[in-house]
C-alpha cells in the first residue's frame, strides 16, 4: 500500500472528522447568530418550491441509501435473506432514483442562485465552497453509482468495512485499494471528506438542528429574565458583541 | 388563577393624521440596517387599501393565526406540527419581498456625475437588494390615501363582503388609518410556529420576543402570524420584529412610536391576565364571543381577591398600582370604547383601537349642528365609513361593538358639550351609553384630553431580579452580525456579505459600513 492511499484512506478520514467534530463544537459555542439555515424563500420563492423539495428529499433518500449500503454488513442483510444480487437490484434502482433528485434539485438550486439577483447577493464565500463541494460530491458519487450498475465493484466488501473499521479506530487503508474498489469510489469518498471538514463552516450546520423536540413541546413559550436560557453561556468574546438593544 | 401582567397599547383612531412620524422613528431606531430595508416594525395604511405586506389580512390566502379543528380545538390555521416540519424545506405560506416591496434608493450620484446633455439628469431608483435598477411597481404605503380609488380600495380583504356597502365612487368615499405593530398576543400563534423554541413571551410583562441565537431560520413566524409583524432580516437569515421598545418600557418610558405620536393617540399601560384560562378563552366557538372572552381575561385590579392572587404569583406592589391606573384596562373593559384588531385570528392581540368617529360628526355638521339624541344609534350607522366595514377587522364582523364604542364616543361629546357651553350636567345622556356621569368625565379626561401621565402608565422593571443581563444578549430580539467592541468584524464565521458584488452592490452597504464603525469603532 502507497503512502498516498495512506493518506487518503487513512489519514484524510481522522483528519476531516476532527475538523468536523471541534468546528462544530467550536462554531456552535460562538456563533449561535450565525447558526441556521439562511433561508432565502423571502427572495424567491416560485424556483425554491420545486427545487429545494427535490434537494432535500432526494438527499434523505440518499442518505438512506448510504446507511444501508456502508454502515449495514453484507453478512446481515444477507442474514435477513437479501441476495447479493437482490441488494444490487434495490441499490441501483434506489440509488440511481435518489441520485437524480439531488443532482436535478441542485442543479435547480444552483440555476436559482445564478440567475435570481437578489438570492444571488446574499451568497456569502462560504456558500460558494459548499456548492462546489457538494457539486464534486455528487457528480462522483453518481458517476460511483451510474458506473456500477453491473455490480462490477462490490463495495460493500470494500468501502463499507473500511468506513465502519475508521469508526472502531481500527483503520484499514488496504481495503480502498483492493479489487473491490474502483477509482471513482475512491474519489468520491476522498472528495467527500472534504465536505464535512468544510461543514462546520457552512450553513449546513442547520441540519444539526432539526426541530424534533417541536413535536413534544407546548405551543406557547414563557421565559423570564431570572431563568437561564439552554444555549451554553456565551464565551467572552462572543459576549462582548453589541446587541442593538444595549446601544 | 395564574396572574401575569401584560403590556398593551390602545390607539384612537380618531386623532390619526396619517403623518407617518411612529413609523419613521421607530424605523430609525429599529430596522435602518442591510437586511431590514423593507422592514416596518411600525407601519400606517390606508383603509380601504390592501395593507402591508399586500392583502396580509386575507387568511384563507396566508393561513395565519388559529382556528379550530373539527373537534374545536385550537389549531395554527397552517396546520398541525407534523404538517408544518413536512413543508420545513419550503413553506407554502411564506409572503415574498415582492409582497411587502422590494426596498429601493436613488441614484443621487448620477445627478452630479452625469455629463453635460439637453436634458436633466434624473436619479434613478435603485433596489437596495440587488443594486440592480427597479422598475417600481408597489411600496410601502403605495395606497396611501387612495383610499377611493379602484386600485387599492378594491382589494381591500375586508370590503369584499361589502361591494355595495363600501363605496369608491369619489364623493362617498372615505379613509382611515391604521397605524399598526406587533400585539404581543396573549395567544400569540408565532410563538406556536416557531420549530426551534426562539420565540418566547417574557412573563414579567408579555412582550413578544426573538431569540436571535435560537432562531435557526425556518421562517414559521412569519407566516403564522396573521398580522405579518414578524420580519424576515435576509441579510442574517434571522427572524426579526417588533420588541415593544422593550429597553424603553423597563426604564417606565413609552415606545418610541407613542413617544413621537403627533396625534398623541397611543396609550401604553399593563394589564392583569389570568394565564390559566388563555386557551379556553381562545377557543370559545363563535367568533362574536372572542371580545368577551378577552376581556374576561383581563383581570379587574380592584377586586381585592386579584390583587391577593397577584402578589402571590410575584406581581410587585407598583405594578399592581400600575394597572390600576391603566389606560389600556379603562379603555378596553372599563369604558369599552377600545376594540381588538381582528379578534378571529384567535391570537388575543393586546394593541386595541378606539374606532373613529370624526365621520358622525361631520354627518352632523352637514345636518347643521345638533345630534338628536333621538337619532344617536340611527346616525352612528349612517357614518360614511360603514359600521360594518369597521366591525369587519375590529369586532370578527360584528357590527354591536363597534356601535357601542361610536355611541360612547358621541354621547361623550355631548354631554362635555353641554358641561360646558350650557353648563348643566346631562346624566341622561351618559345613561342612555350605559355609562354613569363621572365615568363619562374620566373618558374625556383620557380621551380628548390625553395628559401623558395618563396616556403612559408603565411600572418600571424590577432590576433587582435580573441577574446576568450581560449573558442574554442576542436573546431579547435584534443582534447585528459583525458588531463587537472589539472591533473584530467578523463575529460571524460565514461573512454575512456577499463576496462577488459589483460595485453598485457595495455601495448600498455604505451604512452598515458606518454602523458597523459606530458601534464597534472609535466612538464606539
Ligand atoms: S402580532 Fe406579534 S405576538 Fe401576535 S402573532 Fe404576530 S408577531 Fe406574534
Ligand atoms: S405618528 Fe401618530 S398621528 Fe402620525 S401616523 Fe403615527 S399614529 Fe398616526
Amino acid at each position: 500500500m502507497s503512502q498516498g492511499s495512506l493518506l487518503l484512506f487513512g489519514v484524510l478520514p481522522y483528519a476531516a472528522i476532527a475538523v468536523f467534530i471541534v468546528g462544530t463544537w467550536w462554531r456552535y459555542r460562538t456563533d449561535q447568530y450565525g447558526w441556521g439555515a439562511r433561508s432565502t424563500q423571502l427572495l424567491e420563492s416560485r424556483v425554491l418550491r420545486f427545487a429545494s423539495n427535490v434537494f432535500h428529499l432526494g438527499v434523505l433518500a440518499a442518505i438512506g441509501g448510504h446507511v444501508l449500503g456502508i454502515l449495514v454488513p453484507q453478512s446481515w442483510t444477507e442474514a435477513v435473506g437479501l441476495s447479493d444480487s437482490a441488494y444490487h437490484v434495490i441499490a441501483v434502482i434506489g440509488g440511481v432514483s435518489a441520485g437524480t433528485a439531488v443532482c436535478v434539485g441542485f442543479a435547480a438550486l444552483l440555476y436559482r442562485r445564478i440567475r435570481y439577483s437578489r438570492v444571488r447577493v446574499t451568497t456569502t464565500r462560504a456558500d460558494v465552497v459548499v456548492f462546489a463541494l457538494l457539486a464534486l460530491g455528487i457528480i462522483s458519487g453518481m458517476l460511483a453509482t451510474l458506473t456500477n450498475l453491473g455490480d462490477s465493484v462490490n463495495y460493500r466488501e470494500s468501502v463499507g468495512p473500511w468506513f465502519r473499521n475508521l469508526l472502531i479506530f481500527n483503520p484499514s487503508p488496504e481495503s480502498m485499494t483492493g479489487e473491490n474498489v474502483s477509482f471513482i469510489f475512491q474519489l468520491h469518498v476522498t472528495l467527500v471528506w472534504f465536505l464535512y471538514a468544510f461543514w462546520p463552516f457552512s450553513r449546513l450546520v442547520h441540519v444539526w438542528s432539526i426541530p424534533v423536540d417541536y413535536l413534544r413541546r407546548s405551543p406557547i413559550l414563557y421565559r423570564t429574565r431570572t431563568s437561564r436560557t439552554t444555549r451554553p453561556p456565551r464565551p467572552a468574546s462572543a459576549a462582548a458583541r453589541i446587541d442593538v438593544g444595549g446601544q | 388563577m395564574k396572574i401575569r401582567a401584560q403590556v398593551g397599547m390602545v390607539m384612537n383612531l380618531d386623532k390619526c393624521i396619517g403623518c407617518h412620524t411612529c413609523s419613521v422613528t421607530c424605523k430609525n431606531v429599529w430596522t435602518n440596517r442591510p437586511g431590514t430595508e423593507y422592514v416596518w416594525f411600525n407601519n400606517v395604511e390606508t383603509k380601504p387599501g390592501r395593507g402591508y405586506p399586500r392583502d396580509y389580512e386575507d387568511q384563507e390566502r396566508w393561513n395565519g393565526g388559529w382556528k379550530l379543528d373539527g373537534k374545536g380545538r385550537l389549531q395554527l390555521k397552517a396546520g398541525g406540527r407534523l404538517k408544518r416540519l413536512a413543508s420545513i424545506f419550503w413553506n407554502p405560506n411564506l409572503p415574498t419581498l415582492d409582497d411587502y416591496y422590494e426596498p429601493w434608493t436613488y441614484d443621487y450620484e448620477h445627478l452630479i456625475s452625469a455629463p453635460a446633455g439637453d436634458t436633466q439628469p434624473a436619479a434613478r431608483p435603485k433596489s437596495l437588494v440587488t443594486g440592480e435598477d427597479l422598475d417600481l411597481q408597489w411600496g410601502p404605503n403605495w395606497d396611501d390615501d387612495l383610499a377611493a380609488s379602484k386600485v387599492s380600495a378594491t382589494g381591500d380583504p375586508n370590503r369584499r363582503e361589502l361591494e355595495d356597502k363600501v363605496k369608491i365612487e369619489f364623493e362617498k368615499a372615505f379613509m382611515m388609518y391604521l397605524p399598526r405593530i406587533c400585539e404581543h398576543c396573549i395567544n400569540p400563534s408565532c410563538v406556536a410556529s416557531c420549530p426551534s423554541g426562539a420565540m418566547y413571551k417574557r412573563e414579567e410583562d408579555g412582550i413578544v420576543l426573538v431569540d436571535q441565537e435560537a432562531c435557526r431560520s425556518w421562517r414559521f413566524c412569519v407566516s403564522g402570524c396573521p398580522y405579518k409583524k414578524v420580519y424576515f432580516n435576509w441579510n442574517t437569515g434571522k427572524a426579526e420584529k417588533c420588541n415593544f421598545c422593550y429597553p424603553r418600557i423597563e426604564a417606565g418610558l413609552p415606545t418610541v412610536c407613542s413617544e413621537t405620536c403627533v396625534g398623541r393617540l397611543r396609550h401604553v399601560g399593563i394589564v392583569l391576565i389570568d394565564t390559566d384560562r388563555v386557551e379556553a378563552a381562545a377557543s370559545v366557538p363563535n367568533e362574536h364571543d372572542l371580545l368577551d372572552a378577552q376581556l374576561d381575561l383581563m383581570l379587574d385590579p380592584d377586586d381585592p381577591e386579584v390583587r391577593e392572587q397577584a402578589l402571590r404569583d410575584g406581581i410587585a406592589p407598583d405594578w399592581l398600582e400600575a394597572a390600576r391606573r391603566s389606560p389600556v384596562y379603562a379603555m378596553c373593559k372599563r369604558w369599552r370604547i377600545a376594540l381588538p384588531l381582528h379578534p378571529e385570528y384567535r391570537t388575543m392581540p393586546m394593541v386595541w383601537y378606539v374606532p373613529p368617529l370624526s365621520p358622525v360628526e361631520s354627518l352632523v355638521d352637514e345636518r347643521g349642528g345638533e345630534l338628536d339624541p333621538d337619532r344617536l344609534f340611527a346616525t352612528v350607522d349612517e357614518l360614511r365609513i360603514p359600521v360594518e366595514y369597521l366591525a369587519g377587522f375590529l369586532a370578527a364582523g360584528d357590527p354591536e361593538p363597534v356601535r357601542r364604542s361610536l355611541s360612547r364616543l358621541a354621547a361623550m361629546r355631548r354631554f362635555m358639550r353641554a358641561a360646558n357651553v350650557d353648563g348643566r350636567v346631562d346624566a341622561q345622556i351618559a345613561r342612555d351609553v350605559g355609562m354613569e356621569p363621572s365615568e363619562v368625565e374620566d373618558m374625556f379626561q383620557m380621551v380628548a384630553i390625553g395628559d401623558y401621565d395618563d396616556r403612559y402608565v408603565i411600572p418600571r422593571r424590577h432590576g433587582e431580579d435580573a441577574p446576568d443581563p450581560f449573558g442574554m444578549q442576542g436573546t431579547n430580539g435584534v443582534d447585528f452580525a459583525g458588531c463587537s467592541v472589539t472591533g473584530d468584524a467578523s463575529a460571524s464565521t460565514e461573512d454575512t456579505l456577499a463576496s462577488p458584488a459589483d460595485a453598485a452592490a457595495a455601495a448600498r452597504f455604505d451604512l452598515r459600513e458606518q454602523l458597523v464603525h459606530r458601534n464597534g469603532g472609535s466612538d464606539g
